[in-house]
């Protein structure tokens, strides 16, 4: 499935009530790492959404919850589990080894 | 199938040595690397300095127009990173994070560089959280606060500038007493009222246990120890080579850039050809990054035609 986007109104909902892990991708337009990674997460998305979601925050739209988090480089994903962040991946990484840092959650 | 020609990088250099290539009919393919292709200048802002924007142009929409202007003459373009590279032989053997592999008969390497770190322990755990190398991608971040940068030359002054948009203040650090920057940016920083400076000063540790809270600095003519409240640094010093892939099978100096042959672009192997920030310890820039890209593509296309 596609990478769907996610706001401060339903951020309780999708994040961090989900019942599976959910990756949550802090972006922003005028990050160049950020844009770089997008299409490595769609595709990280189509092969393994079932197991892991992922959702995307834009950190302009949503600063309240990014500094919540924060959240002071991007992009930074964060994986949530039961509401609770368990691992924090923070700069634009190659395929392979985003796979490697994640493959506990896929 | 076996290629003419393979180009790995894609900054000015790998952009430039492709329209090059592809014009002189060598159907190159082009490694843009996975989440580093446009190089550089994809994390610059205002390139003022390129011939022939006269407004100057964004970093990242010169490289897109590089990139479409690559492709527009039938340069095979790759958004993977190459992982191993077997230069020795006559035909050169390349295989990317995808596990596909390209042989070809000659490579343009233009992989260019990465940003230097201070080489502290600290630097590392709180990067990401207050530490960062990139103004444009993380400054938003600090508004209102007091940052500091660290670095002399034209990108620590870009940075520190930039930085003004967000922070309250920004602190520029730098080993000497006077900038190495080109005297236009330097005054612009010089003369913009939210910027100190702290002269021939460096950062011996960064202080913070979940985020950048101080830093431990030194005074560099007293020796004298000190330190100083900042919730973020970003870290200036320069780029060191991206030739980790080469080393051991192609010619680098102590450094690790890689030696080419006179004002040529050729390496000590045969049908292998170096441009960019790759080899260049001095100039640097985007103009000259493109200028021996271009160069390289004329020397590859000698090559082949022998």
């Amino acid at each position: 499935m596609a990478t769907s986007k996610v706001t401060a109104a339903n951020f309780d909902e999708v994040v961090l009530k989900s019942s599976i892990p959910v990756l949550v991708d802090f972006w922003a337009e005028w990050c160049g790492p950020c844009r770089a990674i997008g299409p490595i997460l769609e595709d990280l998305s189509n092969e393994y959404g079932e197991k892991l979601k992922i959702v995307k925050l834009n950190t302009d739209e949503e600063s309240a919850i990014a500094i919540k988090y924060g959240v002071t480089s991007i992009p930074m994903l964060n994986v949530y589990v039961n509401g609770e962040v368990v691992k924090t991946i923070i700069g634009a990484k190659p395929k392979p080894a985003l796979l490697k840092d994640l493959e506990a959650f896929i | 199938m076996i290629r003419d020609l393979v180009i790995v990088g894609s900054g000015p250099a790998g952009y430039t040595a492709a329209i090059y290539a592809s014009r002189a009919q060598l159907s190159p393919v082009l490694y843009e690397g996975s989440v580093t292709a446009g190089g550089a200048l994809m994390t610059t802002t205002e390139v003022e300095n390129f011939p022939g924007f006269v407004d100057g142009v964004m970093g990242p929409e010169l490289m897109e127009s590089m990139r479409k202007q690559a492709a527009r003459f039938g340069t095979e373009l790759i958004t993977d990173d190459v992982v191993e590279m077997d230069l020795k032989s006559e035909i050169k053997t390349i295989k990317d994070g995808s596990g596909n592999v390209v042989q070809a008969r000659a490579v343009i390497l233009a992989t260019g560089s990465a940003y230097r770190h201070i080489g502290l322990a600290n630097e590392d755990r709180l990067s990401g959280r207050g530490v960062s190398w990139c103004a444009t991608c993380d400054g938003f971040f600090f508004r209102d606060q007091t940052i500091a940068v660290v670095g002399g030359g034209d990108s620590a002054v870009e940075e520190a500038t930039f930085l003004t948009k967000f922070a309250s203040k920004v602190v520029l650090i730098h080993r000497r007493d006077s900038l190495r920057a080109s005297k236009i940016m330097a005054d612009r920083a010089l003369n913009n009222p939210k910027i100190e400076m702290l002269w021939n000063t460096e950062v011996v540790d960064i202080l913070g246990e979940n985020k950048v809270e101080a830093l431990a600095l030194k005074n560099t003519v007293t020796g004298e120890l000190s330190q100083r409240d900042f919730t973020g640094l970003f870290v200036a010093i320069g780029h060191i080579p991206r030739s980790e892939l080469l080393i051991g099978q192609i010619d680098c100096d102590n450094e690790g850039y890689v030696k080419v042959e006179g004002r040529s672009t050729k390496t000590n192997l045969p049908g292998v050809f170096a441009c960019g920030d790759l080899v260049d310890h001095t100039y640097r820039q985007a103009i000259t990054a493109a200028g021996s890209g271009c160069q390289a593509a004329l020397d590859a296309e000698k090559f082949l035609s022998h």
